[in-house]
């Protein structure tokens, strides 16, 4: 191969500097414009020898451009269809036919758009071009204000102003699948701020803070059933705006899925009572091990307070049906998660573990496993590795923990010996097959099934919700999920609420946190008030950026060899000066770009 | 906006060379203004819009690659500025020609010429000629609206939005289309006539170049004045008289209402009067209705709203349609004048009321929207006012007619509707009218004059502003408030019950009619308090100061020999807000 020319150096740079840009782009812009933008790129990569891709993606982009300038009629819209299939269909290659495949999903996906081009010459699309971060963030936390905070050293404040989105602060900072990174600006110039590290920073740094003053009692009493991120998220909030909360909570201590669910080498005991302790401090009474429909009914509940909100997350698992799974050594994996959030340590010493599923609660299960003496654990899931639902980082660690990958693999059914222990698990190999959703569907495969030994089997093929004895009390259900609203009120019962989990199935901390907050401003608005909830912090005025490109600062951990012996906590937290640099590299889109003009708009809810 | 962390601390910074020593959070901008050094600036508007989108105020912060915009960046500690190096010299001249490239420069058929801030900031700049091709957008606008938008002329400051957004909070205005395209749009798709709108104009006076303006009816009335069969009448709003000289070069005491009415009658009007008859009208007519309702005799929920602003009756129409029962039906002093003009007037001046024009000058947008009104016409759909020009618009006029400003002599109103009191001036700054009205609502009830300064707190520079007076030892509770986010929270607060009025002035525009929407543009200068400050003046100067004392007013009840509120002067000066529609506000639960 001759040696890289100085055009395909930079060339090679700008693809990879176009890919980051890409990647940190809106979510929502004008759809007709980035389709057109694109199709310039496609145009460029033509080779030039067919018609088709040659002379049809130019003409494409020049209807396309009519359209964007209100010169176009339904006729151009119908006229770009038609060229768009005959080059699908004619295309000699991929960059071409792919190209023509962009502008047809686009048809499909977004024709009102189109429409509204051609009928009102102007976009359909109401776009918000705020710090990507805060608009990315399910609890919109007012990110570039608290990394600025974090700067000044002043973390205390920053967990204020984090406080006054989410009372989560110390959680999230261990265990957020921080989603706000995902089109940090800071892409465009070398990688995303490591905000969830910041996060914790502050959080391990502040010291107690307690929570801010409440509105004056307002008399009225709300009943929470279920303490975890969205039931305490609520009654946090309406503690605040002057509400009586009472919170029911079935277990003994509070946290939901937070203590029970995430492994403690995770989310340390001490963190999440950190969190719990400012929320608690804010007035809110709980009463532990009711469990409403069996030790209270909702309808004495109903009558006794003035609003409730249903947050009873989703804490019992999906079952495998394989022959086979009866007994003991078949394990649900949030019932085993569940256990060690309670201090119940199994012994798996010497024991051979096999974890069936590819999620987050999947790793857990197989690291935990490990962590309890297993001699091996195999991870064994139908698709491949890249379409693991769980975080990379954690297949990762769990890899670097020793534990085995087996992959394309499907469960077929359990083999016992004459007393009935396990020996194997049969499974059939897969293939991946047609991508739908982004991720390929697994599919048997010609060869033979096989079996992999083992002495246990822990399940973590997802999560189903217990919600049997709201249905009863007539709540409606689409199959065991609660339905409520977008402003999580449950129809035809005024009064009641529910979120989280136990409405949306199992999802982020995060999510869980955004939905009580949904909530609180909704109770309190039927309940007749509007509590505005704000921070009384100031915001340090942006300098000058860093816009030299500059390495992200990453956690480290512990060394897997001696981490997976314990359940102490596996992330070491930024040194001081690692954060004070991070923090420097936070770009203030809350005021740079259009961020002045979004961020007055939303300092308080 | 900056975060100001007063934490009064000074900071020591360096701009072009000299030592400058200014508060903590202070801009980079203000802190060379406190020196003397005074930077361009396009899209900034103090304390609404600082979100850096003309990139023309930027400064070389040494140290710094690149250039920092000095409108919202604030100063810190050691920094050395240089606000005209040749980077940022050189960065300036080419943002503002391609802020050029777009713009529809035709400077001489623009209402802006002449104090536009682009047309200085490039004139400045030394800019002759634009190395950038023209690509100017187009746009539709539905041109028989009174406020008109040139999509050619937009220069994507964003003002506006931010205006009636943060300081009017209707959110008439939004940022549309994304990339390149991105403009300025009527939100949510909406065409501006079935916007919620309420033409408080002040998006225009706070456009820095000819993109937003009045619709222009000065033809119509020139039309009108050279057709011998019309009988031209024309009515000066009270605020009008405090700010028409402005753009003409004059200073106030010069440009004072009586050599407007000689620039009139050069114009050739027929008759020329006086909005501050008419606003004394408007005091007795709804200080009377207050009374009924203090009395008890009128049942209505309290409190009042006064309903001479229009464009606050189109606010509550669309935002608060459940309160339009709380608005005086008291029309408003310019309606009252147009009804007055062609019954009781073309009655004395023996004139065929269909052959009068009825011209009013004012410092409003949304007046011209009122006097198009269905509920404000004859019953055989003649308009009682037919022609209504802003201030602006009545400048343009006097520069038409070739008329020297400088060398008009005063002359007085005419006859019958030709005087006002100091009462009826004062309509013109925020709080005036609740001052007339208790002074004559304290006549009202008592028989007796207060002292003229008793009503004076409502006076003031406070958005917001409450008393309570004692009337024959009964409280009557009193606001003010001017500018429609104000007007929103006082009306919120109402609501909560965090608040209880008996009587409530509402103006859109901060600080009053002195603000208003027509009144003459002097970019990055907010001239409400000083023109207000000059009808204080003017009332303290008058002899008359109660409205109830007005001999015209007098004479025109004698004349109908009926006392007010009675049916058939009632049917003339009063209306019914509900016989119009109005577009609901989006945001209208």
């Amino acid at each position: 191969m001759p040696p890289e020319s100085q055009t395909e150096k930079v060339l090679r740079e700008l693809y990879g500097i176009v890919l980051r840009r890409v990647a940190s782009g809106a979510s929502l812009l004008c759809p007709v414009d980035m389709v057109t933008a694109f199709l310039k790129l496609c145009h460029a990569q033509s080779c030039g020898k067919c018609v088709p891709c040659r002379i049809g993606l130019g003409q494409l982009i020049a209807m396309l451009e009519d359209v964007l300038n209100g010169n176009a009629t339904n006729a151009t819209v119908a006229l770009i269809e038609n060229t768009a299939r005959s080059i699908y269909a004619s295309a000699d290659c991929a960059i071409g036919f792919g190209a023509a495949e962009m502008v047809l999903n686009g048809l499909k996906g977004f024709r009102e758009d189109y429409i509204a081009h051609i009928k009102d010459k102007q976009c359909s699309v109401q776009c918000e071009q705020g710090a990507p971060c805060m608009s990315l963030c399910p609890a919109g936390v007012e990110i570039p204000g608290y990394i600025a905070l974090i700067a000044e050293e002043r973390y205390a404040d920053a967990i204020r102003l984090i406080r006054r989105d989410n009372p989560f602060p110390t959680v999230c900072g261990y265990v957020c699948e921080h989603p706000c990174e995902a089109k940090c600006r800071r892409h465009i110039l070398d990688d995303a701020v490591n905000i969830r590290g910041l996060k914790r920073f502050a959080a391990d740094n502040a010291g107690y803070v307690p929570p801010p003053e409440k509105y004056p009692e307002t008399g009225k009493r709300v009943a929470v059933i279920g303490a975890g991120p969205a039931g305490l998220t609520a009654a946090y909030y309406l503690a605040l705006m002057g509400h009586s909360v009472e919170v029911f909570e079935k277990r003994e201590q509070l946290g939901g899925m937070l203590r029970y669910g995430i492994p403690r080498y995770r989310l340390p005991s001490d963190k999440l009572d950190n969190d719990i302790r400012a929320i608690l401090d804010t007035g809110i009474k709980v009463r532990t091990g009711i469990e409403v429909g069996r030790d209270v009914g909702l309808d004495m509940l109903r009558e006794e307070y003035d609003a409730i909100f249903i947050s009873i997350g989703a804490h019992t698992d999906k079952k495998l049906k394989i022959p086979g799974t009866e007994g003991p050594d078949v394990l649900p994996a949030i019932e085993m998660l569940r256990g060690l959030g309670a201090g119940v340590h199994k012994d798996f010493t010497g024991k051979t573990v096999n974890v069936i599923g590819g999620g987050n609660v999947a790793m857990d299960a197989a690291r935990s496993a490990m962590r309890l003496g297993a001699r091996r654990v195999n991870i064994v899931y139908r698709r491949r590795q890249q379409d693991m639902t769980a975080l990379p980082e954690e297949v990762e660690g769990a890899i670097a923990e020793g534990c085995d990958l087996i992959t394309l693999c499907a469960p077929h059914s359990i083999e016992r010996n004459a007393e009935g222990n396990i020996k194997a698990l049969w499974v059939q190999p897969q293939l991946a097959g047609p991508i739908v959703d982004g991720r390929p569907l697994p599919i048997d495969a010609a060869e033979p099934r096989h079996r992999i030994p083992c002495d246990l089997i822990i399940v973590a093929i997802g999560q189903a919700i217990e919600s049997e004895n709201f249905g009863k009390a007539r709540i409606p259900l689409d199959r065991d999920a609660i339905c409520a609203g977008g402003d999580s009120s449950v129809l035809d019962h005024p009064g009641i609420f529910a979120g989280g989990d136990c409405v949306t199935g199992p999802a982020t901390v995060i999510k869980a946190i955004a939905a009580g907050k949904v909530a609180a401003a909704n109770i309190d608005e039927y309940l007749g008030f509007h509590h505005p909830i704000k921070a009384d912090v100031d915001i340090p005025a942006p300098g000058m950026i860093k816009t030299e490109a500059w390495g992200r600062a990453n956690m480290v951990e512990r060394e897997a060899a001696v981490r997976k012996q314990d359940f102490e906590m596996i992330e070491e937290p930024l040194s001081g000066e690692a954060a004070c640099l991070e923090a420097s590299r936070c770009l203030r889109c809350d005021h740079y770009g259009y961020g002045t003009y979004w961020a007055d708009r939303r300092r308080k809810w | 906006m900056v975060s100001k962390n007063d934490t009064g601390k000074i900071i020591n910074v360096t701009i072009d060379g000299r030592p400058v020593k200014v508060p903590e959070g202070t801009t980079i901008l203000h802190a060379a203004q406190s020196v003397g050094v005074f930077l361009p600036t396009l899209c900034y508007l103090k304390e609404v819009n600082d979100i850096g989108a003309c990139r023309v105020c930027v400064v070389e912060v040494e140290g710094y690659g690149r250039l920092v915009t000095s409108c919202n960046t604030a100063v810190k500690e050691g920094m050395v500025i240089h606000t005209n190096s040749p980077q940022a010299r050189e960065t300036r001249r080419v943002n503002v020609e391609l802020i050029l490239s777009q713009h529809d420069t035709q400077c001489a058929s623009c209402v802006r010429s002449g104090n536009c801030v682009l047309q200085t900031v490039a004139n400045d700049l030394g800019i002759i000629y634009n190395n950038y091709k023209k690509d100017v957008p187009k746009g539709n606008w539905n041109k028989s609206f009174p406020l008109i938008r040139h999509e050619s002329k937009c220069i994507k400051c964003m003002r506006c939005i931010q205006y009636c957004n943060n300081v009017q909070n209707i959110g008439v205005w939004d940022s549309i289309n994304s990339g390149g395209r991105t403009t300025v749009g009527v939100s949510g798709g909406r065409s501006i006539s079935e916007s919620d709108c309420s033409l408080c104009g002040q998006c225009i006076t706070h456009c820095p170049v000819g993109a937003l303006r009045v619709r222009d009816d000065t033809d119509r009335v020139f039309e009108a004045l050279a057709d011998p069969d019309r009988i031209t009448v024309v009515q000066i709003a009270p605020a009008v008289r405090v700010a028409w000289g402005e753009t003409l070069g004059l200073n106030r005491e010069f440009a004072n209402v009586k050599r407007l009415v000689a620039a009139f009658r050069k114009m050739g009007f027929d008759y020329v009067f006086d909005t501050t008859f008419s606003a004394d009208l408007t005091i007795m007519e709804e200080g009377s209705e207050f009374v009924r309702i203090l009395t008890g005799k009128d049942k209505r929920r309290r409190p009042l709203f006064t309903s001479c602003c229009p464009g606050w009756v189109r606010f509550v129409k669309s935002h608060y349609p459940d309160m339009v029962d709380q608005l005086s039906t008291a029309k408003s002093p310019q309606q009252m004048f147009g009804a007055v003009a062609k019954t009781y007037l073309a009655e004395l001046l023996q004139v065929d009321p269909s052959k009068i024009f009825c011209v009013s000058v004012m410092p409003c947008v949304a007046k011209k929207s009122e006097c198009d009104l269905p509920t404000m016409r004859d019953d055989n759909g003649m308009p009682d006012v037919d022609c209504v020009l802003t201030t602006r618009e009545i400048d343009r006029m006097i520069k038409a007619e070739h008329i020297l400003p400088t060398q008009l002599e005063e002359e007085e109103f005419d006859d019958f509707a030709g005087i006002g009191s100091g009462a009826g001036v004062i309509f013109g700054a925020a709080g005036g009218v609740m001052e007339a009205a208790l002074r004559s609502v304290y006549y009202l009830i008592t028989g007796e004059n207060p002292t003229v300064e008793a009503f004076s707190d409502v006076r003031g520079r406070n958005g917001w502003r409450e008393a309570t007076y004692f009337i024959k030892g009964d409280p009557i509770r009193v606001a003010v408030v001017s500018g429609l986010g104000n007007a929103r929270k006082l009306i919120e607060a109402l609501r909560t019950g965090e608040v209880q009025y008996d009587f409530v002035e509402v103006m859109s525009c901060p600080g009053g009619c002195a603000g208003g929407g027509g009144q003459p543009i002097t970019p990055g200068q907010e001239k409400a308090l000083e023109r207000g400050e000059s009808l204080y003046g003017i009332d303290r100067a008058s002899s008359l100061r109660f409205s109830h004392e007005n001999p015209e007013v007098r004479q025109m009840y004698e004349y109908y020999s009926d006392k007010p509120m009675m049916e058939r002067v009632q049917h003339k000066l009063h209306t019914d807000h509900s016989r119009w529609h109005m577009p609901l506000s989006p945001n209208h639960k």
